[in-house]
């Protein structure tokens, strides 16, 4: 038995082991969190837009749960800063899983996804266009 | 107990007829150790199944025929076995065939609950019930107006029996508790409970899903009134469940479903209930699956559930020494010992149940990981998840073995 893993790659270890953009902002835009109540993840993403009311200048976000979740989370954060509201309406299940860089075995891809659906659906919320409490991809 | 005694398993000869365990993935054999959620089949059982499709596939109870009439026989001597298997002396006419220990469940909660609560009344659970029946009775409390009320658990994950005999009362008309629990592995003292309930005119539903698999059970000894269990968690297959009930108390029960086969008269107007158990069991049941049940059956009881109770326990002991040695893994429940099952609930600190069950199964070591479908029990132990590893007859020492490996491995990973 080696010590190899498809999922568990150094890029997401270390994601989880040191989140970037971990915390609060002091000013969001606008606030979004999201749970899969059956796994126990947990994501508060703050969204601070530019003075254009499109782009996106800064993510935070703190959260609890698997690696996945919470390196996809870090790594979103990251992702975001600069691209617009537009560009991150399109984004989908491929392209987090393309951000991830690894295989997700299908049973955890409701985890990688958990934190692009809480900033798009945060995001319809403060347009206007959603209205919910909480995000999940449980279902 | 004397277990030291028992002749020890042949595990060796067992796997054999598991073909399934021979599986690879990725070069590494299969370690199945997720046997809490569904047990692996043996050839016998898939024998009788399809022996049944090949020879004597028919409907049952109307036919004239002769594959009727052999079908019909194996269906309904299969609730004569199941009654022998748990110690029912009133035969088939106390055993129900359902879909599964939930179904069991909800059919004493509508037919029995929906009729016989309202405010005022009392349904006593226990803090780890299964969601099966915790959601079930929480659900009928809410329709009926009945309380629901839990008897806690200590720190040691056994149940508080002081607490239990102040909860149960005389408004209490329920009580239903997991007989085995399947995150903490506690063993019940179920007899116990049953009393206090009997003390108090109450009745007793026992879930023995965990518990009738790997151990003998004697529903008459434990007094039980219902006692349910699923046949895919003791070798047998998906889609049979059963519900023990006293004759009495089923028979002084409505129909939980309408149609066929439950029914001896019908005009347009009115309907006359058939017997028991066929009262309970309406359109065509689930014939290939009782026939595989019977099997599964035979094929325990073959080995011996004694023998089976004391090879779980010495895995339980064996798992529970391996991985508890490491502090930094929790192990949830009692200490090994006639109190504990065959399952062990734990987790490894700083990483995440599923991230563990995934880097397991890079390893082809199967187990659970999640809430267990026992959510309020996992709030109370302060975590969202918890990994378990839970055994059968064919599992060993070694495989247990390549588990505490899998699990340095993640250690070493997150470290
Ligand atoms: C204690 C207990 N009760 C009930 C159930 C439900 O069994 P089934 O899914 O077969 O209805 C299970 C299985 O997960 C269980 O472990």
């Amino acid at each position: 038995m080696g010590l190899g893993s498809d999922m568990y790659r150094q890029q997401i270890l270390d994601h989880y082991k040191n989140p970037r953009n971990y915390g609060e902002l002091e000013d969001p835009t606008f606030t979004h969190v999201g749970e899969n109540p059956m796994c126990g993840d947990e994501i508060r993403m703050d969204v601070q837009l530019a003075d254009d009311g499109e782009t996106i200048e800064r993510v935070a976000f703190r959260g609890d749960g698997c690696a996945i979740s919470q390196a996809s989370a870090s790594m979103l954060s990251g992702e975001l800063a600069g691209t617009t509201l537009a560009e991150l309406h399109e984004m989908d299940r491929d392209d987090v899983i393309d951000m991830l860089g690894v295989d997700i075995s299908p049973m955890r891809v409701k985890c990688a996804v958990l934190a692009e659906k809480v900033a798009q659906d945060g995001a319809e919320i403060y347009q206007g266009d959603l209205d919910v409490d909480k995000t999940t991809t449980e279902d | 107990m004397s277990q030291r005694n028992l002749e020890a398993l042949d595990v060796g000869a067992i796997r054999e007829a598991f073909p399934i365990l021979q599986r690879e993935f990725n070069g590494e054999q299969l370690v199945y150790l997720d046997n809490a959620a569904t047990t692996q089949t043996p050839d016998p059982v898939i024998d009788a199944m399809s022996d049944y499709y090949r020879e004597y596939n028919a409907n049952v109870h109307r036919g004239i025929h002769h594959l009727s009439q052999e079908a019909s026989i194996a269906y309904e001597e299969a609730h004569d076995r199941v009654a022998e298997f748990i110690g029912a002396s009133g035969g088939r006419e106390e055993i129900v065939f359902t879909k599964n220990t939930t179904e069991a469940e909800n059919l004493v909660a509508y037919a029995w609950g929906l009729n016989e609560l309202g405010p005022g009344d009392e349904i006593v659970l226990t803090e780890m019930e299964h969601h099966a029946s915790l959601v079930t009775w929480q659900q009928i409390g809410k329709r009926t107006g009945a309380e629901v009320k839990y008897i806690r658990i200590d720190d040691d994950g056994r149940l508080d029996m002081d607490h239990a005999a102040d909860l149960i009362t005389d408004d209490t008309a329920m009580v239903s508790a997991v007989h085995v629990s399947n995150t903490l592995g506690t063993v019940n003292p179920v007899s116990d409970l049953v009393d206090i309930a009997h003390d108090h005119d109450a009745l007793a539903f026992i879930d023995g899903a965990q518990a009738v698999p790997n151990r003998p059970v004697d529903v008459e000894a434990i007094d039980a009134d219902f006692y349910a269990f699923s046949g895919h968690k003791m070798a047998g297959p998906t889609g049979i469940g059963v519900l023990y009930g006293k004759k009495a108390v089923l028979e002084a029960m409505q129909p939980y479903l309408y149609g066929g086969d439950m029914i001896t008269k019908v005009t347009y107007e009115e309907s006359t209930w058939n017997d028991l158990p066929w009262k309970f069991e309406a359109g065509t049941p689930q014939i290939a699956e009782a026939v595989g049940l019977v099997a599964a059956i035979d094929y325990l009881e073959d080995i011996g559930m004694d023998r089976i109770e004391a090879h779980e326990q010495e895995l339980a002991r064996y798992a529970y020494e391996q991985l508890g040695a490491e502090p930094d893994v929790e192990i949830y429940g009692p200490e090994p010992g006639p109190d504990r099952g065959g399952l062990v609930g734990f987790n490894l600190e700083g990483v995440h149940a599923h991230d563990l069950a995934s880097i397991m199964n890079d390893h082809a070591v199967a187990i659970r990981a999640g809430d267990h479908c026992t959510q309020p029990l996992h709030d109370k132990l302060g975590v969202a998840a918890s990994a378990r590893a839970s055994f059968y007859v064919y599992n060993t020492t070694a495989e247990i073995d390549e588990l505490a490996v899998a699990i340095d491995n993640a250690r070493q990973l997150f470290a």
